[in-house]
């Protein structure tokens, strides 16, 4: 059908570049891009949320704190209380939560774009499960401190990841081997934790159970800058490998067909991603439903096939400072888990998501 | 049975031994493309017909014995070269949720971007050109979702096109079609063969198609490459029953004078 071979004519120009895209030439070419507006401008919303949560934050409590105050007293000027809950509780576990969700958040979005699994986050997978696991062993068994447990949740998440991905592995990971695998492990560590708890002393058992919902209360300055330098550190690294999991997304073979090295690309994609769900586990205990939902809503409001990392890194960050928010003063003068929080905002707002999407609704 | 010598071939394999895991499906296999070819693969089902073009295409990595490209063993290059070079069409690919026609086809420029080069004026007009090709401009700015097949395998191979490779393999790209989108696909490829100059190597199923469209024919079983060549040459009856073990008679086909394969009725043989 030769018809549909033209004979060869000017292009049409502007045909080709993708729906609501818009191509970016600088410097003579040297540099070009593909700018999404919409992208742009929903990263731009979640950093002003994010930010307009983080002053609500730092400065209403029990003890308010005017916002004209608080450069001050990050600095250490001021008012000798202001200076207090600015620099030594509200700023440090604000800057936590934001951490925190923005490593949950590229986490999940790798998580889930390796396994082209929605369900492939960290939570389901058992990474989560086996970070919870290692630390109730650490608490029940050792007994020991918070660093002895979070080095306990590191360890047994790193582990249990090795496992499912080994038993997954069968001529490279198939995304759905992965998630069966990861809830297989997942239901049999959580036996293991609910026999230990069982066994263990009532208070401890309750440290433990708390410690599981994942909190951010009385988060410092080290837990800070535990967050930020791993997200410093491995971020960059998964931001790189970001374009070929997009590729990747499009079937392995497809992949290697268009130049991606799979293998290489799934090794350190997973090592990153699972050292970032670590880290922000081991900071605040297996916050729920960030790596999950986080990356979803994120492809949503942005309305890009796939995956987007920088969006999903904003999206967790913004949820879980407003989740934490939300915990501290929702049922004010008593503190909620956050975990408890991330669940019921980010679920719900997730379903009403999929509601409208597969209502049509959305335009 | 001639073998091209491997100086017209950029595309070759020797003494190949292909296997999953521990279950060998061929060994000793010898094979070269020869350049400018449409060459088409057949066999039985289960016969190694696919997995000698996933070792072709270097996604299947042979147990024994190399695949060259161009003189060099395929997996000694960077795979952004090898992708400058040799395009696949996979028998399945993934299309993520709500991506559009457009976006799709521009992922066929990766291994010719970099970090700062993402998409230049070339990329733009190469993809134009690749939707124009196979017909799918109109349809840019759809949502890959809610196409049919064969619209949809066309913008696949628009996408593979993109990558301006001289060598394209295509892995059973007419299954899933109905009959006039199948050959749809196939005078498409054969438009690509003779007025682009692409060296194409597709796996088929139907031995019709194969005849009609192929310029050289691989005719495999159990892991052997059995026959090959010009089709109207190799296409025997003999041939089609020791292969795949059903009687069979060959006309020329009325349309191109190339061998149709007939089978024989047997019925009346039954009772």
């Amino acid at each position: 059908m030769s018809k549909t071979l033209a004979p060869p004519r000017p292009t049409p120009t502007g045909r080709a570049t993708p729906r609501g895209a818009l191509a970016v030439r600088l410097f003579g070419e040297r540099i070009s891009l593909l700018v999404r507006p919409r992208t742009v401008a929903v990263c731009l919303a979640l950093v002003l949320v994010g930010v307009l949560a983080l002053a609500v934050t730092v400065t209403v409590g029990d003890y308010e704190i005017s916002l004209a105050a608080v450069p001050g007293a990050i600095l250490g000027y001021g008012e000798r209380l202001d200076v207090f809950f600015v620099q030594g509780v509200r700023l440090p576990r604000a800057l936590t939560a934001i951490g925190v969700g923005a490593a949950l958040g590229i986490a999940g979005s790798v998580f889930q774009s390796l396994s082209r699994n929605a369900l492939g986050s960290p939570d389901i997978i058992g990474f989560t499960s086996g970070a919870a696991t290692g630390a109730v062993l650490v608490i029940l068994v050792l007994g020991a401190g918070r660093l002895a447990v979070s080095l306990g949740a590191i360890a047994g998440g790193l582990l249990t990841a090795a496992i499912v991905y080994l038993l997954a592995m069968k001529n490279g990971v198939q995304g759905y081997r992965l998630v069966l695998v990861g809830i297989g492990v997942s239901a049999m560590l959580g036996s293991v934790r609910d026999y230990l708890l069982t066994r263990a002393e009532l208070t401890d058992a309750l440290g433990a159970q708390i410690w599981m919902i994942g909190s951010l209360n009385s988060r410092g300055w080290a837990e800070v800058a535990a967050v930020w330098i791993s997200l410093a550190v491995l971020a960059p690294v998964l931001l790189a490998l970001g374009r070929r999991l997009r590729f990747m997304e499009l079937g392995d073979d497809t992949a290697q067909g268009l130049g991606v090295p799979i293998r290489s690309t799934q090794i350190w994609a997973l090592a990153a991603a699972s050292a970032l769900t670590g880290a922000a586990i081991a900071v605040a205990g297996p916050i729920g439903f960030v790596a999950l939902a986080a990356p979803q809503i994120a492809r949503r409001l942005t309305r890009t096939g796939g995956t987007t990392l920088v969006g999903s890194a904003l999206t967790g960050a913004t949820l879980l400072v407003v989740a934490d928010l939300v915990a501290l003063r929702a049922l004010a003068p008593t503190q909620l888990p956050v975990g408890v929080v991330t669940a019921v905002i980010g679920g719900s707002y997730l379903i009403w998501l999929l509601y409208t999407e597969w209502r049509g609704v959305r335009a | 049975m001639t073998t091209p010598a491997d100086t017209g071939s950029r595309l070759n394999g020797r003494d190949l031994t292909l296997a999953y895991e521990q279950r060998v499906i061929s060994q000793n296999l010898a094979v070269s493309i020869p350049d400018n070819s449409f060459t088409v693969i057949v066999g039985p089902n289960a016969c190694g017909k696919s997995t000698l073009l996933r070792a072709l295409s270097r996604t299947l990595k042979p147990a024994h014995g190399h695949v060259h490209l161009d003189g060099q063993v395929i997996g000694s290059y960077p795979a952004k070269e090898v992708a400058r070079r040799l395009g696949l069409l996979p028998q399945t690919s993934i299309a993520p949720d709500g991506i559009g026609v457009a976006d799709l086809v521009a992922r066929g420029r990766f291994p010719h971007q970099g970090f700062l080069r993402q998409w230049s004026a070339q990329d733009e007009a190469v993809v134009a050109e690749a939707m124009d090709a196979t017909g799918v401009t109109a349809l840019a700015d759809r949502s890959v979702d809610e196409l049919s097949g064969g619209q949809r395998q066309r913008v696949w191979l628009a996408m593979v096109l993109a990558q301006q490779t001289p060598l394209l393999l295509l892995d059973e790209p007419t299954t899933y079609l109905d009959i006039a989108h199948q050959m749809d696909m196939l005078d498409l490829c054969a438009d690509l063969h003779a007025e682009r100059g692409y060296t194409l190597v597709a796996v088929l199923h139907d031995l019709n198609h194969a005849c009609r469209y192929a310029s050289h024919l691989i005719v495999m079983k159990e892991g052997a490459i059995v026959a090959e060549g010009d089709p109207a040459k190799v296409v025997t009856a003999e041939l089609v029953e020791e292969v795949f073990g059903l009687p069979v008679r060959i006309i020329p086909d009325p349309e191109t004078g190339t061998p149709m394969i007939v089978p024989v009725d047997r019925r009346g043989a039954a009772r």
